[in-house]
């Protein structure tokens, strides 16, 4: 028979925290994306760039960090592209996020083609000294790699920008009434496109997790559909940072735990668990659909539609 | 070549038909053309560089004479139909539809084409008279490393990453476990199903939950070497699946099944040029170099390396066939007695479990 407590929950938890760092980053990005009032679809194709020129970046400078770095920088270029089309040449949305998730699969297999079967150099965990010995704390909050805590820390950024500060609420008025917005004399454009830049960079760091310490390796495609999880991802958390932690460590959680159980022998309907998170999401869009429930889900107001300056 | 690639799979994504091949040349004879629906990218080191290691073979083989292209990424389903017509609007000769889900979509088109030839890898549908099929006895090279993973295993626990429920992969740890536990009575097998064919960061948290669960050996039916990564930072064993993978694990990758599609598909594409194809079922394994092996890890002992060089030959003369009796079902039930073979209609709809194999298979 099984044996559930061959399953450690210390371990289960440290682990479902890195399963759920790629699609925490993204998702996050995404949500301050989505306040500002832009649909964003390329999360899958920025995620990618992040993770090839993470990597690459990385293996030529020999350094983790740098790469990571790189890779914001190389997610928040792509999602320029982005923006220049939906902001400045007030291109469909939709069609330009679908494009770009298209375009950066397609170039980063391009650009990653010397790097396939090259090992990166390793991410350290960070050292806590006799915290990381605490029993269960210390395995569950102080094992983790420096992007663990980033990931959490701008969690707690994004929350407290976006409701506590004067550019926080300029960002959600402008996501939820862009003409009113622009009729208070607020640059709507500006505001979007710093927004976008902030979403491709984080999607980017998320694809270099993926690349640099979840897998390590660089293989084409590898997110594998990660990006549309964190789009999955900040429609469940109705636009709340909070929510958007804790959807991502419930969908980590759902995938590290399931397989955890299928390891130790459990029979459990795998099926179904894998297709979860977009059920789960399908639900929350039903609900979103009918004018009241979008209304109680706190989507921003001119999400996804296009502005032009009137005057 | 890489540019076509990009533009194809851009345009199926945006649902609009992919465009494939360049069109004829300006030498005389118009060459054979011949197209490739793959899975997944070709650089996933897996099955579907395997296949394309294989194209690429039979391109330099027939040099001018054919013409190869492929699209990569095509997702099972209508995607896969409306790719495989435009390769047959835009004069495909040949095409060659490398995942078990494309089926329905392959016999569906090949009906309106009756004039081109389909080959479908690892399928069961023949409906029309010019889908063929064809398919590795990928099988064989389970037993074998499941004899090494037997041997070598020092926790007595083998994880076994698996795709999906169908017969291909039932077969496959069926055999494995089979000579894993001939080599090593106490073995136990842990099955994680994890539902993709490619998924680097899932298949290296199947490979973590696997070790977790004390396993020291990994093996794996999918297609990315995430596995293999995993498995190398953790100081396990693992093997390649597809392609030699020792490169993503130096040490971890005991060996590899390797897919070796080439004398195949440059049979199959000459009898087309020769106008002598006809629609089959071809079932080729270690005696025709369809399934071979990456290098042995120095790591192997050598007397394991020897029974597994032995174990290759007699399935090569045939003198052994992986599933003889006595075998048993998994509740118990007789399967095969002692001596008796499994026929190949029994093995290509194979889905239970033998005996001694713990959980159940996910309907």
């Amino acid at each position: 028979m099984p044996d559930l407590s061959t399953i450690n929950p210390i371990v289960l938890i440290a682990s479902l925290m890195v399963a759920a760092t790629p699609i925490l980053l993204a998702g996050i990005g995404e949500l301050v994306v989505e306040k500002a009032g832009v649909l964003n679809l390329g999360v899958e194709g920025m995620m990618i760039t992040g993770a090839v020129a993470g990597f690459a970046i990385a293996v030529t400078t020999g350094n983790p960090y740098v790469g990571m770095l790189g890779a914001v920088a190389a997610g928040a270029l792509v999602s320029l592209i982005f923006a220049v089309l939906t902001q400045v040449l007030m291109a469909n949305q939709v069609a330009t996020g679908l494009a770009l998730t298209m375009f950066g699969l397609g170039f980063s297999a391009l650009l990653g083609q010397a790097f396939v079967g090259v090992v990166p150099p390793l991410t350290p965990k960070l050292s806590f000294g006799p915290l990381s010995d605490i029993p269960v704390i210390g395995r569950i909050l102080f094992s983790h790699d420096i992007l663990v805590y980033v990931s959490l820390l701008v969690v707690a950024l994004t929350w407290f920008w976006l409701n506590k500060t004067r550019g926080g609420r300029i960002l959600r008025a402008v996501g939820e009434n862009h003409e009113s917005a622009h009729a208070l004399g607020y640059k709507v454009r500006r505001v979007r496109i710093l927004a976008i830049a902030f979403g491709g960079g984080c999607a980017g760091l998320g694809g270099a997790y993926l690349s640099l310490v979840r897998v390590p390796q660089w293989t084409e495609g590898m997110t594998a559909g990660a990006g549309w999880i964190a789009l999955a991802l900040v429609v469940f958390a109705s636009w709340r940072p909070w929510r958007v932690l804790i959807g991502a460590y419930l969908f980590g959680g759902i995938m590290v735990l399931q397989l955890n159980l299928q390891a130790a022998g459990f029979r459990i309907p795998v099926e179904y668990l894998s297709m979860s998170p977009y059920l789960i999401t399908i639900l929350v869009l039903v609900v979103m659909s009918s004018n009241r429930g979008r209304a109680s889900l706190s989507a921003p107001g001119s999400l996804g539609k296009p502005f032009h300056a009137a005057g | 070549m890489k540019r076509r690639t990009l533009l194809a799979s851009s345009a199926m994504a945006l649902g609009l038909a992919a465009t494939v091949g360049t069109g004829a040349r300006a030498s005389g004879n118009t060459p054979l053309k011949v197209g490739f629906i793959y899975i997944g990218p070709p650089g996933d080191f897996g099955w579907t560089y395997a296949h394309d290691q294989g194209r690429l073979a039979a391109q330099e083989y027939f040099g001018d004479s054919v013409e190869t292209s492929f699209v990569e990424n095509v997702p099972e389903g209508p995607d896969a139909e409306r790719i495989m017509t435009q390769m047959a609007l835009s004069g495909a000769d040949m095409i060659f539809a490398t995942s078990f889900g494309y089926g329905p979509s392959i016999n569906a088109v090949a009906q309106r084409f009756p004039n081109i030839a389909f080959e479908h890898a690892t399928g069961y549908l023949q409906e029309a008279p010019n889908v063929s099929l064809y398919n590795a006895r990928f099988y064989e090279g389970r037993a074998v490393i499941g004899h090494i993973a037997g041997r070598m295993t020092q926790t007595n626990v083998v994880g076994y990453i698996a795709s999906f429920p169908i017969p291909e992969v039932i077969r496959g740890i069926n055999s494995a476990y089979l000579h894993a536990r001939a080599a090593n009575p106490d073995v136990d097998f842990r099955v994680v199903w994890v539902y993709t064919w490619f998924d680097p960061a899932q298949e290296a948290a199947a490979a973590e939950a696997l070790i977790e669960q004390g396993a020291d050996m990994i093996m794996q039916h999918t297609d990315s070497t995430a596995a293999l990564t995993v498995a190398q930072q953790r100081g396990v064993s693992a093997f390649g699946q597809a392609s030699d993978m020792s490169q993503f694990a130096p040490e971890a990758h005991l060996t590899a099944i390797i897919d070796n599609w080439a004398p195949y598909y440059i049979k199959r594409i000459q009898e087309r040029l020769d106008g002598t194809w006809a629609a089959g079922n071809s079932w080729n394994g270690i005696a025709q170099d369809e399934v071979t092996f990456a290098p042995f890890n120095p790591r192997i002992p050598a007397d394991v390396q020897a029974e597994a060089t032995a174990m290759i030959e007699s399935i090569r003369t045939g003198a052994y066939h992986p599933f003889t009796g006595p075998i048993n079902r998994q509740d118990g039930t007789a399967w095969l007695a002692a001596g008796e073979v499994a026929g190949d209609d029994v093995l290509g709809g194979l889905n239970f479990y033998v005996e001694g194999l713990a959980g159940e298979i996910p309907s």
